[in-house]
């Protein structure tokens, strides 16, 4: 596929580190949007602020960049006034979990048709590495120099238990599972999730010790455990491994379905 | 029971919004409950569907702003309505769509501040907010109305002013004109101006979406109707797209304010009554202006020479149209239910040539026409 008939081509360089998992993402996303033949006039892309959240910048869709958190919020109005068009929010776990926390579950629970691919790096990259609601325990950031005392957000596990339709985990080693899971999404009717764990080097790398995008790469390789497997492991067994799988994959009317039974309703008064 | 007028209705001030925002076109509205703004909020749940539109209770006041922002690059007009605190948390996105000049209106029913302060008691407490209370410099306006029909007046107003200059418009109402009930009777709709953006002519490879225009505001493009472009609050270029560039941020940026100050004689919008041969003038707003039109009735039952000017455009603020009048007193009474955030601007609009006299409240109580009246006596 030609991924430069996607690509703002005049707005490269981008601004990611050599060895970020964010471009990967990126990839696997424009390569799932190809296959689904999409019309690039019918998508849209909607982030937040992060080093993730720069994507729509990037893409030659309609692209909105909007506050740090609330791109949930902004994707929701325009999901409504224009249903046609496929919404999708890319978004860091901070600009989702933390700030955006509050919008990320509410999304979920209205099941309103839009796709959220998270690009976690259990940091805050774009300010420089601060501890983030998915940093483990104990683990270094710049706000937690002796070991991070809070525990971290599962957040595919928050999607579903929040009511999301779709929801799934994988890393960007795994780059096969991770189209196939935003193909999913995207085409999913409902609230879509897809988790994907991305190497952030230069800060949560560097401030860990855990070698450069490579290593981080491999990290995931050798850390990985299917959700299948994780069920018969103890909890012992389970530390510091990966679970990715798909969490949840339902069908369930979305906002729109009920939205349309209210307006029926409002006509027979 | 029959009417004989149609058009003629017994209505409260936040119904009035609802329905002026309905007559303007709007079709979708965000909202988080707040006394006292709740009503317009259900008021537009149970008629947004029966139009056509859209009514979403978000999850919040900032969601709720940032989904209206949304909708409208999607093509539909569309509000929220709050009160002080959510008037707070509304701010940064406010300053969202000033920056990425989307067109969306956001009301704010006054009660009593700071914090949680008197949610069911009228203040006039969020004027200076309206002005100054995101960060960055940017244009903005606001409306300002004093009975239920100007209510419906100003909310379609507040719609087509955001739609021909492409920014947040405010209308700051208060707990008094919200709730108040007065008749009113509506206009045909089929008489109502209305005013929609302007959208690009040129063909999607051509479309500049922050062009420098002779006019300062550039046609935009809704999203999903072929012209893909890039919206952000970074600083931008004429193209959308962030940029460093000393002399294309300050370019932007100085459009923005510009856009709006070089069309103030188009928004400001100003009332006098019985501004002939006075001595006193009083400057009034909201909720105040209704007592400060009976002090000057009063006043010039007894021969005193009042007159009032009531500001319906608070931003930008009418100051050429002060200025000119305070040529012909040697008083200015500024009455408002705030420590003086307009009697400051009136200072300044009539560079302290004459004394400007404040009568204020912040307990959540109205202010009397006698007090007022009292103030233009001296
Ligand atoms: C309201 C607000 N607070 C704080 C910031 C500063 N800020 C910018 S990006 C960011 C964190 C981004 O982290 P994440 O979403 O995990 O994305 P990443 O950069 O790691 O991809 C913060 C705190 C901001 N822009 N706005
Ligand atoms: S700071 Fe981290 S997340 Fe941001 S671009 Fe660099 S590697 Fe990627």
């Amino acid at each position: 596929m030609d991924y430069l008939y996607y690509l703002r081509q005049s707005k490269m360089p981008h601004i990611w580190c050599d060895g970020c998992g964010h471009g990967i993402v990126l990839k696997s996303l424009l390569r799932v949007i190809d296959k689904l033949g999409w019309d690039k006039n019918d998508v849209a892309v909607v982030s937040g602020i992060g080093c993730s959240s720069r994507t729509p910048g990037y893409v030659d869709f309609n692209t909105l960049h909007t506050t740090h958190g609330r791109a949930l919020a902004f994707a929701t109005g325009l999901k409504i006034a224009k249903p046609q068009l496929h919404v999708i929010v890319v978004t860091g776990d901070g600009d989702a979990v933390a700030i955006g926390g509050n919008h990320f579950i509410h999304a979920a629970r209205r099941n309103i048709d839009i796709s959220v691919i998270i690009y976690n790096n259990y940091i805050y990259g774009m300010t420089g590495g601060q501890v983030s609601p998915t940093t483990p325990t104990m683990k270094k950031a710049t706000t937690t120099p002796f070991g991070n005392p809070d525990a971290p957000f599962d957040i595919s596990r928050l999607a579903a238990a929040a009511g999301a339709a779709y929801v799934a985990r994988t890393t960007v080693y795994h780059y096969a599972r991770m189209d196939l899971y935003i193909e999913q999404a995207l085409t999913k009717k409902g609230f879509s999730v897809v988790e994907v764990l991305s190497p952030c080097p230069t800060s949560y790398g560097k401030l860990n010790k855990l070698g450069n995008g490579v290593d981080m790469l491999m990290y995931q390789k050798e850390n990985t455990v299917s959700l299948e497997k994780a069920a018969q492991l103890t909890p012992e067994e389970l530390e510091n491994k990966i679970v990715v799988g798909v969490f949840v994959d339902k069908e369930q009317a979305d906002y729109q379905e009920h939205y349309q039974k209210v307006v029926q309703k409002s006509h027979n008064v | 029971m029959e009417k004989s007028n149609p058009n003629v209705y017994m209505m409260q001030g936040n119904t009035a919004c609802a329905e002026g925002a309905i007559a303007a076109g709007c079709r979708f509205f965000a909202g988080y409950p707040i006394t006292p703004s709740t009503e317009i909020a259900e008021v537009l749940a149970y008629r947004l569907p029966q139009v056509g539109g859209n009514f979403i209770q978000m999850e919040d006041e900032i969601a709720a702003m940032g989904a209206v922002i949304g909708a409208s690059l999607g093509g539909v007009k569309a509000m929220t309505a709050t009160s002080g605190p959510g008037f707070s948390l509304k701010q940064e996105n406010i300053g969202f769509a000033a920056m990425a000049e989307i067109p969306v209106v956001v009301v704010d029913v006054q009660r009593g501040g700071p914090s949680t302060g008197l949610p069911t008691h009228v203040s006039q407490s969020d004027m200076m907010q309206a002005r100054w209370g995101t960060h960055g410099d940017h244009g903005i306006i606001a409306l300002c109305p004093s009975t239920v029909r100007e209510t419906y007046d100003l909310t379609i107003r507040a719609f087509n002013l955001s739609e021909q200059f492409r920014t947040p418009v405010l209308l700051m109402t208060d707990e008094i004109i919200a709730h108040l009930n007065e008749k009113i009777e509506l206009p045909e709709p089929s008489t109502i101006k209305i005013i929609n953006r302007q959208k690009p002519t040129v063909p999607p490879e051509k479309y500049v979406p922050y062009a420098m225009t002779d006019t300062d505001i550039p046609p935009m493009a809704n999203f999903g109707e072929g012209y893909r472009y890039h919206v952000t609050g970074l600083a931008h270029d004429e193209t959308g797209f962030p940029t460093n560039d000393p002399a294309k941020i300050e370019e932007q940026l100085l459009r923005i304010n510009r856009k709006i100050e070089r069309y103030r004689d188009e928004i400001v919008e100003v009332e006098e009554f019985a501004t002939e041969k006075m001595e006193v003038l009083v400057i009034a707003y909201g909720a105040t202006a209704r007592s400060a039109k009976k002090a000057v009735q009063l006043a010039r039952e007894n021969g005193r020479r009042a007159g009032l000017l009531k500001l319906k455009t608070i931003w930008p603020f009418p100051e050429k149209e002060i200025a000119q009048l305070a040529q012909k007193v040697s008083r200015i009474v500024v009455p408002e239910l705030n420590l003086g955030q307009i009697a400051h601007e009136v200072e300044w609009a009539t560079c302290r040539a004459l004394p400007v006299v404040r009568v204020n409240r912040i307990n959540g109580e109205p202010i009397t026409p006698h007090e007022i009246l009292q103030a233009i006596v001296g």
